[in-house]
């Protein structure tokens, strides 16, 4: 035991945390090939009960097997570049889509110790690098030579761009209530129980989000990129393989953080009313998940201007006002409350 | 005042809309929770009396006695009532007259009489039916004098080249009647009662051959 | 202008995209929508001219599922076309079956008995149920919703247990004889319509409810695509099309035939004339069609011959003469027009099919409208491109 300590403290500080790095990295990346395969299936077993029909039930017990095949499918088959495309571009979006998604898992609390990387500006990192993947739709969809795409690209960028706007006015709130952009710190200030969590504080902040969600990640209702009724297949139409696999496991990756930033932000994230731990993160973030699947197929797609009218109409302002209502209540909350003699929690 | 009233609206519009959402998810989640109502095929199949009506590819009809010969009498009129040309029949030629037969025809013959070649069977010899081509109008069906041919209730058919639906319906009908027979001969046999009895023989030979 | 070659050399493309490049303005792009798409609901091909997501012109390429219909008409007796009569529109196949037979019928001078008119009844509003619930899953799923269409067909199924209870096939039927029609309704027809009618009342709050009440399915077809009455008369736009666009034009109450005038419905009818309306119009139908299907359990005599006399034949010819008859299909009005010189063959056999003139008006209606917007519209027009075909 003694030699193993000082084994670790002979290595230098910096080489134990690119160990460290890597050692997460490949840990999001088993997470992130688990959770897709698992989202699959999921994805389809719910698509499957809501429409009264069984899913997949013939691969493996319950079809559970069915993913890893699709998995499989995608690997294996073949890459098609079509005619006149840009092939730098169109080879770097998919593989750009899906690398920055890895930085996004790291900053992501599973419980109080559990953290890739414990930065102080978590919520800035995960938003900073979430951006990227507009780039990703931007090139995939104008390197590919195809009109479906260039449409589909066109409205992934104004799609994503705009809806990055609410869904930072939302965490602003929390973070300005907080005082911190540490998810760690951010959970550690909710309670266990569902009253204490941020939600009760902050609900107009949390439907913002939750409108924000679905527009980030391209869902339905907001799947406008993809439109397949309208665009075939929006910015992917022309992908075929791992290349279309790379986008399609982005997908359901920022599905992941998306959801679990929403639990740390307003559900408590690991924190219950016993036993603290990773599980509650992971029950929190897949209840979220599952409605996010509930909710893809209920509804049909929301029209284009719809929804950036949506986002710049309602969304915005709503953002605006509830963190100008925030900082005022932060202001004032205090000097009232001292004012009345009850609380002083500030 | 109005403008208030509009602005109520307005909200309760909203409102109203948001409401249809949650009505909309609690909805599909009720139908989440109910039960299937899809057949999980290899493992199940659709209820026999939804079955019995369907129309599947044409079958010949056998005679009440002999159910492995067809009531066909090699008329052609389903051949020509096909829209789709999928039917083809060939009738049996005329047996060949053995020398004996031949002499006497002969001599009949010689003798101003006017006698009768032997008459070709009424069966086909060959009966194809090419289901690729059938669209099922039932035309061959109602044109068919004596009623030889009518619709099988196969569902699950299934083939993996296109001569697997190049059917020999005579081929065919003796299939069947060769299971219909077998199955006639059956139920004497899984007759509870005889079945036991049989199982308990089993037992008994297996006792036997133990002591 | 006259020695513009037919195929330009520096165009590229087909002759349609190369007529079509030729009114291009600058700065938009040329977005051929089909033949393969998946919201052209089979092989329909429309060119647009698009300016970022308006679509500034629009123009439907037919022909893509030509089957020459109405020429195997003339090369086929009566009774063996009556196959070709179940396919021309795979979803509402009885309005077809009937307005063929119907139009043969006049040039033979046949008549049916009453109790077969009530079974031609019974099919033509089952298919027509069936129909309009494949049409308007089919559209909602255009629309981006993946589960109504499934619970849409899943009702259809009750009803295509029916219709193969009377006729033998689930899809492209082919009941209708020259006649008569090819098999009795029996007692287990009778006891499923019996147990559907009311289970399928049920399913339409759900309907609305999951649909209809929807706020986004509101703000994607509300007052979208008006197609008015002026359209609808130019373009001779028939069924939910006119009737959404306020005209109360149905074929069995307007050239009443059959017995129709004996059976109590309404015809819905939607004065917005968008795309809202011509859904509404069709739902309302399925509700008029449950209608009509329940009296006619009622009063459908228990006597009566409906299988065809046994003089006619699969080749029977007709007599010289000419008849039209129409029919009110799902999709608007069914028409078959057919003319014998006596001979073997029928002459001419001239398929009126509704689908064609509601696409006609898409090019027209469809300017100036988003994508996803011309999108809606097209599925609100519920095509079947084998009927606009042929």
């Amino acid at each position: 035991m003694q030699e193993i300590c000082t084994f670790f403290e002979n290595i230098p500080p910096l080489a134990l945390d690119v160990l460290w790095l890597v050692a997460v990295l490949i840990l999001v990346i088993a997470y992130i090939t688990v959770c897709a395969l698992l989202l699959v299936y999921l994805e389809r077993k719910v698509a499957g009960f809501v429409q009264r029909r069984p899913g997949p039930y013939e691969v493996g017990p319950y079809g559970i097997l069915q993913s890893a095949c699709d998995a499989v499918k995608l690997v294996v088959k073949q890459i098609i570049k079509p005619a006149h495309v840009d092939p730098g571009l169109y080879f770097l979006a998919p593989i750009l889509s899906f690398f920055p998604v890895l930085l996004l898992f790291l900053p992501l609390p599973f419980s109080r110790l559990l953290t890739g990387m414990n930065v102080n500006l978590g919520i800035l990192l995960v938003l900073a690098f979430s951006g990227i993947n507009v780039i990703a739709v931007l090139l995939a969809g104008v390197s590919s030579n195809n009109k479906f795409g260039l449409l589909g690209a066109a409205r992934g960028v104004s799609q994503s761009v705009a809806y990055e706007i609410p869904l930072l006015l939302s965490t602003l709130a929390i973070a300005m209530m907080t005082g911190s952009l540490s998810f760690t710190e951010i959970v550690e200030g909710q309670g266990g129980w569902p009253w204490q969590w941020n939600i009760i504080l902050q609900p107009v902040a949390f439907v913002i989000f939750i409108f924000s969600m679905f527009g980030e990640t391209n869902r339905l209702p907001f799947d406008l990129p993809e439109g397949e009724s309208e665009l075939t297949g929006g910015f992917h139409t022309e992908y075929s393989g791992m290349g279309f696999g790379l986008f399609f496991l982005a997908e359901y990756a920022n599905m992941v953080v998306v959801c679990s930033i929403a639990t740390a932000l307003f559900l408590g994230g690991y924190k219950g009313p016993f036993l603290d731990g990773p599980w509650w993160f992971l029950a929190k973030s897949w209840t979220l998940l599952f409605f996010m699947l509930w909710v893809r197929f209920t509804y049909p797609r929301i029209r284009f201007d719809q929804m950036l009218n949506l986002n710049w109409k309602w969304l915005l302002p709503l953002g605006v006002l509830n963190l100008l209502a925030t900082a005022f209540a932060m202001k004032f909350f205090p000097v009232v409350a001292n004012f009345f003699g009850f609380g002083g929690a500030a | 005042m109005k403008c208030l009233m509009n602005v109520v609206l307005y909200v309760t519009d909203i409102a109203k809309g948001l409401w249809s959402l949650v009505v909309g998810l609690a909805i599909t989640g009720r139908y989440a929770l109910s039960r299937h109502k899809t057949v999980r095929y290899p493992f199940a199949v659709v209820a026999k009396e939804n079955t019995e009506t369907f129309r599947g590819p044409i079958e010949l009809v056998g005679l009440p006695k002999d159910p492995s010969t067809p009531k066909c009498i090699s008329c052609m009129l389903c051949v020509q009532a096909c829209p789709s040309n999928c039917i083809s029949v060939k009738k049996q030629a005329a047996p060949k007259m053995t020398p004996e037969q031949q002499k006497a025809f002969d001599e009949a013959v010689a003798r101003g009489e006017n006698p009768k070649k032997p008459a070709a069977p009424r069966n086909p010899a060959e009966y194809h039916y090419d289901f690729t081509y059938c669209s099922l109008c039932a035309c061959c069906v109602e044109a068919c004098p004596v009623n030889s041919i009518r619709f099988s209730h196969e569902l699950y058919l299934a083939g993996t080249r296109r001569e697997d639906f190049n059917m020999d319906l005579l081929a065919r009908l003796k299939r069947t009647a060769a299971k219909d027979a077998q199955k006639a001969a059956k139920p004497a046999a899984t007759d509870p009662a005889t079945t036991t009895a049989a199982v308990g023989a089993g037992k008994a030979t297996a006792e036997e051959a133990t002591a | 202008m006259h020695n513009t070659p037919l195929f330009p050399k520096d165009m590229k493309g087909d002759f349609y995209s190369c007529h079509f490049e030729k009114g291009k303005q600058e700065d938009t792009i040329i977005l051929n929508l089909g033949p393969q798409h998946p919201s052209t609901h089979g092989v329909l091909r429309i060119l647009c001219e698009m300016d970022g997501e308006y679509v500034l012109r629009a123009e439907p390429v037919l022909g893509y599922l030509h089957r020459m219909q109405e020429k195997m008409g003339e090369i086929k007796y009566p009774a063996q076309y009556m196959n070709n009569m179940g396919r021309v529109d795979y979803l509402n196949p009885m309005s077809w079956n009937w307005a063929f037979v119907g139009a043969a019928e006049k040039v033979m001078g046949v008549e049916v008995s009453e109790r077969c008119e009530y079974a031609r009844v019974i099919a033509m509003e089952l298919s027509r149920i069936a129909s309009h619930l494949v049409g308007w899953g089919a559209w909602i799923l255009d629309l981006g919703a993946t589960t109504p269409i499934l619970y849409a067909f899943d009702d259809r199924e009750d009803v295509l247990d029916i219709i193969q209870e009377l006729c033998g096939s689930r899809l492209t039927n082919v009941y209708f004889r020259v006649g008569g029609v090819c098999k009795d309704i029996t007692p287990r027809a009778v006891q499923l319509i019996k147990e559907f009618i009311p289970s399928m009342r049920k399913r339409i709050p759900m309907y609305h409810a999951l649909v209809t009440k929807n706020m986004i399915l509101r703000g994607r077809i509300e007052g979208i695509g008006i197609i008015d009455r002026d359209v609808c008369n130019r373009y001779g736009c028939t069924g939910p099309v006119s009737r959404g666009a306020g005209i109360a034009h149905d074929t069995r109450r307007a050239e009443p035939h059959s017995v129709y005038p004996k059976l109590d419905f309404n015809i819905p009818v939607y004065t917005e004339a968008c795309s809202m309306a011509r859904y509404k119009v069709r739902l309302d139908e399925i509700e008029q069609s449950l209608n009509i299907l329940e009296q006619c359990i009622e009063q459908m005599p228990a006597e009566g011959d409906v299988l065809p006399a046994k003089n006619i034949k699969f080749n029977t010819k007709l007599p010289a003469g000419e008849a039209y008859y129409a029919v009110e299909g799902a999709r608007g009005k069914v028409g078959v027009w057919i003319a014998s010189d006596g001979g073997k063959y029928p002459y001419r056999v001239k398929l009126r099919a509704p689908g064609f003139c509601s696409l006609s008006c898409f090019a027209e209606v469809a300017k100036g409208m988003l994508l996803a917007d011309a999108i809606a519209v097209l599925g609100s027009l519920d095509l079947v491109i084998p009927e606009v075909d042929r």
